[in-house]
C-alpha cells in the first residue's frame, strides 16, 4: 500500500511468524509509522487526520443516539427532546452530533479548496480526487438524510423539497418509490434513518481507499514538486502525527466552543417546530453547508430548452458532478498556485463566489437587494438575491469549464524551484530569497 | 495587495457560515437575560416568578408537554422544593383510568408531565376560533431571539395604526409576523400577585419572567453545558499548548 520498499524488520521470532502469515504490523509500520512524507506540508495539509476525526466523532455519537432515536413519524421528534431532557448527558451527545456535521463540512471544504489551490487532483492523484468527491457526494446524502431525522418542520418540508427535485428528473413514479408511499411520512422516515445509519460505514470504506490511493503514490505538498529523496521527506511518525495532535485539539476547541456555547449557531428556528404535513413554513432552507447548491437550483428561473425546474436540478447536480472532471480540465503543467500568478487570482474569486453562493441560498429568493423601482402588484424590483445566485453560478462553472483549461494554455508560471529541500532552504534564508510570490502565501504564517 | 484579497475571501467565507434569515416580523428588542454569556445562568428567583404567571395566565391555553413536574425541582431550573413540586403536580389533573378501566382523571403527581390543555388537535381549533394555541415546551428556541420575542409579544399589543385592518376575532401585535395575532392580550399590569414585594408587577416584568421560564423549559440542561464547556475549554487549550511544544520539539532539527 505505501509508496516505496517497506522498511519493517520483524524484532524477535514471534513477530517473524507473525509476518510471515498476516503481515499486519508491517502493514501498520509502513502506512502509519515510517511513511515517508513531504516534510514541507503546511497547516491546510492536516485536514484529512481532522476530517477521520470527524467521522469517528459522527459514528459514535450517532450509534449512542440511534439507542434512544424512534425512527416513527409520530414519535421522533418527542424522542429527539427526549434525549435533550432525560436521557444522561444526551443533549451532549446530541448537540456534539449536529454540531459535528457542520465543522465535518468546514474540514471538508477547506480540505477540497486546499486541493485546488495547490493541484493535489493531477496526475497521478486523479483516482485519490476522484474517491474524495464520492466522498463528498455520501456526506452530502448522509447529511440531507441526517437533518429530515428530527421530523420537525425543516425536516419534513427539506425532505419534500429534495425529494420533488429528484422527481422532477425522474419522474413521479421515482419519487413514490423513494417516499414508500404517496407523500413524505412514516415510511419514508423509516428508510431515511436506515440509509444514514448504513452511509457513514460506506464513507468509512472509500476513506479507506482514498488513503490506499494517497499511500500509493505520495502526498503533493505545496510545491507541487515530488520528493526526489529522502532529504525531502520525514517519517509520518512522529513528524505529523504529532502536528495532527495540536490541529485537533485546536479544531476541538472551536468545536467545543459551538457545542457548549452557540450549539444552534448553524441550525434554523424551524428545527424545533415538530413537523406539519398541513402547514409549510414561510421559509425553507437547506443546512448551510448545501446551501451553495440550493442557490445555484434556484438560479434557473428561466425554461431554456429544458424546464426552468429540470435544467435547476441538472444545474445543481452538475455543480457537484463537474468535480469528477476536474484532473482533466486543468491543463497547466504547474500543480501549486504558488507559481501561478493569474489562477491564484481566480482560486480566491472562486472561494469567495462559494462562500456568496451559500449565504445566497439561505436567504429568501425573492429578496431584493438594489431596488431600482417598483413593480405593477407594488413590490419592489431590482437586484435579487436571485440575480446574486446567477452572477455566481455562472463563475462557479466558469472556473471549471473556463478559466481551468484556457489557463494552462496562456498563463505564464513563475520559476519552480529545483525540489522540496531547496524550497524549504530558500524559505529558511528569509522571504526575498524565496521564490517569487511564496512570501506571501498562507503557508509562509507558519 | 493578495493579503487583502486573502482577507476579504475569509471574510466572506466566515459571514456565510452564519444563517442569515431575513426577517419578516419587526426585530423584538434585546432584552438582558441572567442566561446570556458563557457564564450564565437562570435566575431561580425569576424562573419562579415566570412559572407563577405560566399557571395562573398562559397555562389557561397552552401545553408544556415536554417538561415533567419533576423537573421543576430539578438543579439547573426554578429549582422548586419537593413538596413545592408535589403541590404544584397535585394541581393540575391528568388523564388516567378508573378500577373499571374507564377513563378519568387524578392528581398529577411528580412522574407525570404538564397535561394537555385540549383532549386533541380539533378541540384545541374549535375552542379557539380556528387557531390553536401552540405548546409552549420549545417557544423559546422555535422563534429567532426565542427569550426576547416572548417577551417582545406581550408588550407588543396596542391599537393597528390608522389603515391596518385587523380580521374579526384577532388582535394587532407589534412583534408577530403580519401583526395580525389571534390570541387577546393574555397580561394586565398587576394581574399576577408575586410574593416578593420588590418586584414591579407589570406586563413588562410579568413578559421578562415568564420568557425566563419558557427559555428553561426549553433548555434546561443549558446551566450544565455552560459550566461543563468551561472545565472542557480550559482542559483542550493547556493540551493544545503541551502538543505544539511537542511537536515543534520533534521538529526542532528539521529545516521545513
Amino acid at each position: 500500500m505505501a509508496s516505496g520498499p517497506s522498511t519493517y524488520t520483524p524484532s524477535n521470532g514471534f513477530m517473524r511468524w507473525l509476518d510471515a502469515r498476516l503481515p499486519i504490523v508491517r502493514f501498520a509500520n509502513d502506512n502509519l509509522l515510517s511513511f515517508p512524507t513531504p516534510k514541507n506540508l503546511n497547516y491546510a495539509y492536516t485536514f484529512g487526520a481532522i476530517l477521520f476525526y470527524c467521522l469517528v466523532i459522527q459514528i459514535v455519537t450517532g450509534i449512542v443516539l440511534a439507542m434512544h432515536f424512534i425512527p416513527n413519524s409520530a414519535l421522533a421528534f418527542g424522542s429527539v427532546e427526549y434525549i435533550m431532557r432525560d436521557v444522561n448527558y444526551g443533549w451532549l451527545i446530541r448537540y456534539i452530533h449536529m454540531n459535528g456535521a457542520s465543522f465535518f463540512f468546514i474540514a471538508v471544504y477547506v480540505h477540497i479548496f486546499r486541493g485546488i489551490y495547490y493541484g493535489s487532483y493531477k496526475a497521478p492523484r486523479e483516482i485519490l480526487w476522484i474517491l474524495g468527491v464520492i466522498i463528498f457526494l455520501l456526506m452530502c446524502a448522509t447529511g440531507f438524510l441526517g437533518y429530515t431525522l428530527p421530523w420537525s418542520q425543516m425536516s419534513l418540508w427539506g425532505a419534500n423539497v429534495i425529494t420533488n427535485l429528484l422527481g422532477a428528473l425522474l419522474g413521479q413514479d421515482f419519487t413514490q418509490w423513494l417516499w414508500g408511499g404517496y407523500s413524505v411520512d412514516n415510511p419514508t422516515l423509516q428508510r431515511f434513518f436506515s440509509l444514514h445509519y448504513l452511509l457513514p460505514f460506506v464513507i468509512l470504506g472509500v476513506s479507506v481507499l482514498h488513503v490506499w490511493a494517497l499511500h500509493h503514490v505520495g502526498n503533493n505538498n505545496p510545491t507541487g514538486i515530488e520528493p526526489k529523496g529522502p532529504q525531502d521527506t520525514v517519517p509520518l511518525m512522529p513528524y505529523y502525527t504529532t502536528k495532527y495532535y495540536f490541529v485537533i485539539a485546536l479544531f476541538t476547541i472551536a468545536f467545543a466552543a459551538v457545542v457548549f456555547y452557540a450549539p444552534n449557531l448553524f441550525g434554523h428556528v424551524d428545527h424545533y417546530v415538530e413537523g406539519n404535513p398541513l402547514k409549510t413554513p414561510a421559509h425553507i432552507a437547506p443546512e448551510w453547508y448545501l446551501a451553495a447548491f440550493y442557490a445555484m437550483l434556484r438560479a434557473i428561473d428561466f425554461n431554456f430548452i429544458l424546464d426552468s425546474k429540470v435544467l435547476g436540478v441538472l444545474v445543481m447536480v452538475g455543480a457537484i458532478g463537474i468535480l469528477f472532471l476536474v484532473p482533466w480540465l486543468d491543463t497547466s503543467k504547474v500543480r501549486s498556485a504558488r507559481y501561478r500568478p493569474v489562477f491564484w487570482w481566480c482560486f480566491w474569486i472562486f472561494v469567495a463566489d462559494y462562500a456568496v453562493l451559500s449565504w445566497a441560498g439561505l436567504q429568501p429568493a425573492g429578496v431584493v437587494l438594489f431596488q431600482t423601482g417598483v413593480g405593477e402588484d407594488g413590490n419592489p424590483v431590482g437586484f435579487s438575491i436571485t440575480h446574486l445566485s446567477q452572477i455566481g453560478t455562472i463563475y462557479y462553472f466558469g472556473f471549471f469549464l473556463l478559466i481551468m483549461p484556457l489557463l494552462g494554455l496562456f498563463e505564464t508560471p513563475r520559476p519552480l524551484p529545483d525540489s522540496i529541500a531547496t524550497a524549504v532552504l530558500a524559505k529558511k534564508k528569509g522571504g526575498a530569497a524565496a521564490p517569487a510570490g511564496a512570501a506571501s502565501a498562507p503557508e509562509t504564517r507558519v | 495587495m493578495r493579503k487583502i484579497a486573502l482577507a476579504a475571501a475569509i471574510a466572506l467565507a466566515a459571514s456565510a457560515t452564519a444563517p442569515a434569515i431575513a426577517a419578516t416580523a419587526v426585530e423584538p428588542p434585546a432584552q438582558e437575560w441572567s442566561f446570556d454569556g458563557v457564564f450564565g445562568t437562570f435566575d431561580r428567583n425569576q424562573l419562579k416568578r415566570g412559572f407563577q404567571v405560566f399557571r395562573e395566565v398562559c397555562s389557561a391555553c397552552h401545553s408544556l408537554k415536554l417538561v415533567a413536574f419533576r423537573n421543576l425541582k430539578d438543579p439547573g431550573g426554578p429549582e422548586f422544593t419537593e413538596a413545592e413540586a408535589k403541590a404544584i403536580a397535585a394541581g393540575f389533573q391528568v388523564p388516567s383510568l378508573d378500577d373499571t378501566g374507564q377513563p378519568t382523571t387524578r392528581d398529577g403527581i411528580l412522574a407525570d408531565h404538564f397535561p394537555l390543555v385540549y383532549p386533541n388537535d380539533i378541540a384545541a381549533h374549535a375552542a379557539n376560533n380556528g387557531a390553536a394555541p401552540p405548546d409552549l415546551s420549545l417557544m423559546a428556541k422555535a422563534r429567532e431571539n426565542g427569550p426576547d420575542y416572548i417577551h417582545a409579544i406581550m408588550v407588543g399589543f396596542h391599537e393597528a395604526p390608522e389603515g391596518f385592518t385587523v380580521p374579526e376575532g384577532a388582535h394587532y401585535n407589534e412583534y408577530m409576523p403580519g401583526h395580525v395575532i389571534a390570541m387577546a392580550p393574555p397580561l394586565k399590569d398587576g394581574q399576577v400577585e408575586y410574593a416578593e414585594a420588590n418586584v414591579p408587577r407589570t406586563v413588562d416584568q410579568y413578559g421578562k419572567d415568564v420568557a425566563a421560564f419558557l427559555m428553561w423549559a426549553a433548555e434546561p440542561k443549558l446551566e450544565a453545558r455552560h459550566r461543563l464547556g468551561m472545565g472542557v475549554i480550559i482542559f483542550l487549550s493547556l493540551l493544545s499548548v503541551l502538543l505544539f511544544l511537542s511537536y515543534r520539539r520533534v521538529w526542532r532539527n528539521i529545516d521545513h
